[in-house]
């Protein structure tokens, strides 16, 4: 991993990339070549097929929303892109060269930097102490710290946190708060390519709007963010670009001029198997069969009947416990 | 958090307007000893007002070597706390070490120094076994320390009953190298008519060193993170179980020193020693403002919750009191400190 001494050179090869992307649409950074790409890649647990034939790219100032819904296959591409997996097919390549990561650490070196749910922090230790962990800056024996905590503050300034006291543990911020700081602490490690797993999926609706904020101000420094989300309320006002995903399968990649948020959250929904379920609790009767009809009518508005569910069957209702984050690997 | 309604008058340029300047006290009263620091002049007071004889000096100083003989145990077993870990076995561990050393320089008939050292090893072996075992295994480090506890207590009698058929290690003052050894761990010098030992010293300067070592280095850094969150800990590339072994093994090394002060102090020791010690040490730990949870606290706190340990033992003493009542107040005035504690750590929270 990056000293800390060295670690503002992502930030500056950042902040080059983004002078260079000033009036460029979406999806021409960096001379068109995106910073992760993945070309048909597949991934196979012994007999069962995580994931089949998805391709993807993100480039420097860029956002690639994944959506889909629990056991989609969300985690087992996160893994593939940070490096906990290899794709079993297909190719994944970092900078236009086709990379075979055997470890996290190897991603993170390549600027490669996943933020994950639980944020990896200590809520009794204070912010800096949090931000430099693992990477304390030294001097000698001892630890730099007036730069740490000079150094945080100015970086989470930058992403546009204003903190009243970098001193106070980091449990007392906000998880919105709390959320931009591993984000900040990723970009000041040198990150390029952000991935970002649920970062919404735990907060209130103020607090994924201060979220977002900031994957903007992200996307702005000219980093390659890829945004994970089952939300396409949040994916859409973000997004350069949205992966679908349902059962281990791509059922649409869009740019955002191809797709409209109703579009998305249609797609989203799985048309089809909104419309079946609302069958189905009608058919139970009772209070069951008022939300059902209230769904019909949904499905209805949208206009998502019949034509959504690209690659999917659509054979069986997947179960919406949207508490769950653990992706289940169980559809074969 | 609430803010102070006034501003200060000139703030500094560095400063953020939305943090008011807190005072000293506010500052003292939200680190994690205060609690104890309070309580400690209250305890002080009290036996300053009812027992005259607590006023001298030469009373003091032994105030304090009670003191040392606990704190010198009590700073590694709050750093191990802070880490997230228990230490049932550092009261026997003590005697083990000493054991050790002087039943091999006795049997063996070396210099005491090679003893010692092998006093050393058993030590450390211990402290990493304990430290081993609970990271490889993830049982919680208090019934591994426990077992382990049991254990050393059944060798240090049993070995030593099987190779002295006494209960009591030999007396090893006639050995080589005993005079020099004592002077190292057994030390004392005169200060204005004021008798003090040497391992007063030796407690004040671990403490500091420990202080220095939690709050100013990587090191530190890390203690308080395997403790307050293990996972995130790893997940950010912290060595978590080679941080949880080296502070079981700085328990071990802190138990072989106490231990050589103990045995080059009177040239023996009893093999019964040392169990309920490490109650005495954890309570230190604790009363001294560190979380039984882990993750929070601090090594001047542990040597403030010693030094009220240390004035009480000796305050009834001087205060004439049947010593028979002593462990009852020793427990009830343990049991104010941390009320106190409490208290006054949810206020500083509270206004800070």
């Amino acid at each position: 991993m990056t000293t800390p001494q060295n670690a503002p050179v992502g930030k500056h090869a950042a902040q080059a990339q983004q002078t260079s992307q000033e009036g460029t649409p979406a999806g021409q950074g960096n001379g068109g070549v995106p910073l992760v790409r993945l070309v048909n890649a597949g991934k196979r647990y012994g007999a069962v097929i995580a994931l089949s034939d998805i391709t993807m790219e993100v480039g420097a100032g860029e956002v690639t929303c994944v959506l889909g819904d629990n056991g989609a296959g969300k985690s087992t591409l996160i893994k593939i892109i940070a490096g906990l997996h290899q794709p079993s097919s297909g190719s994944y390549e970092v900078d236009g060269t086709p990379v075979a990561f055997n470890s996290p650490r190897e991603a993170l070196e390549r600027g490669i930097a996943t933020v994950y749910q639980d944020l990896a922090v200590v809520p009794l230790m204070p912010v800096w102490r949090n931000f430099f962990l693992g990477n304390e800056a030294r001097k000698g024996l001892r630890m730099d710290i007036a730069f740490m905590k000079k150094t945080c503050k100015d970086e989470l300034l930058a992403m546009g946190i204003d903190l009243r006291d970098v001193d106070q543990p980091i449990g007392t911020l906000s998880g919105g708060e709390r959320q931009c700081v591993a984000i900040s602490r990723a970009v000041y490690f040198g990150a390029k390519v952000l991935i970002l797993d649920e970062p919404t999926a735990a907060l209130g609706v103020k607090q994924s709007g201060v979220v977002l904020k900031y994957v903007i101000q992200a996307r702005e420094r000219g980093l390659g963010v890829i945004f994970i989300t089952h939300n396409p309320h949040h994916a859409y006002p973000v997004g350069d670009r949205f992966l679908l995903l349902n059962r281990g399968r791509s059922i649409g990649y869009y740019e955002k001029s191809q797709i409209t948020r109703d579009e998305l959250t249609g797609l989203m929904a799985g048309g089809a198997e909104l419309e079946q379920l609302s069958h189905e609790l009608e058919s139970a009767g009772g209070a069951a069969a008022d939300i059902g009809r209230v769904m019909e009518a949904d499905v209805e508005e949208l206009g998502i009947s019949h034509q959504a569910g690209g690659g999917s069957d659509a054979a069986s209702v997947p179960t919406k416990s949207g508490t769950t984050r653990q992706e289940g690997l169980s559809h074969p | 958090m609430t803010q102070i309604a006034e501003a200060p008058v000139s703030p500094p340029p560095i400063r953020d307007e939305r943090v008011g300047r807190k005072s000293l006290l506010a500052r003292l009263l939200a680190r994690p000893e205060a609690g104890a620091l309070v309580g400690a002049i209250v305890i002080y007071v009290f036996f300053f007002i009812i027992a005259p004889p607590f006023r001298s000096a030469a009373s003091f100083s032994s105030v304090l070597y009670v003191t040392s003989t606990y704190g010198l145990m009590a700073t590694p077993v709050a750093l191990l706390m802070i880490g997230g870990e228990f230490d049932l076995s550092a009261g026997v561990s003590v005697t083990s070490a000493a054991l050790c050393a002087s039943l091999f320089s006795y049997e063996f008939t070396t210099n005491v120094w090679v003893g010692v050292l092998v006093g050393l090893g058993l030590a450390l072996f211990i402290g990493f076994l304990n430290g081993w075992i609970v990271v490889k295994t993830g049982i919680p480090s208090f019934l591994v320390t426990l077992g382990t506890f049991f254990m050393l207590q059944g060798i240090n009698i049993a070995l030593t009953q099987t190779i002295t058929n006494q209960v009591a290690s030999p007396d090893i003052s006639t050995l080589q190298g005993f005079s020099s050894a004592q002077k190292v761990f057994a030390g004392s010098f005169t200060i204005g008519g004021v008798n003090i030992r040497t391992s007063v010293l030796y407690w004040i300067v671990f403490v500091l060193i420990a202080t220095w070592i939690l709050l100013r280095t990587r090191i530190g850094n890390w203690i308080f993170s395997v403790g307050g969150s293990a996972p995130s800990a790893r997940a950010v590339g912290v060595p978590v179980g080679r941080m949880k072994i080296g502070l079981f093994m700085a328990v071990g090394f802190m138990a072989w020193f106490t231990g050589m002060h103990t045995l080059f102090l009177f040239n023996t020791i009893q093999s019964g020693q040392g169990v309920g010690n490490e109650f005495v040490y954890i309570i230190a730990a604790v009363v001294g403002g560190c979380l039984l949870t882990g993750g929070y606290g601090s090594a001047v706190g542990a040597a403030i919750g010693a030094l009220i340990f240390g004035m009480v033992n000796q305050g009834i003493v001087y205060a004439g009191w049947n010593p028979d009542w002593f462990q009852f107040f020793v427990g009830l005035l343990l049991l104010g400190a941390i009320l106190l504690n409490t208290f006054i750590r949810r206020r500083a929270e509270a206004s800070a």
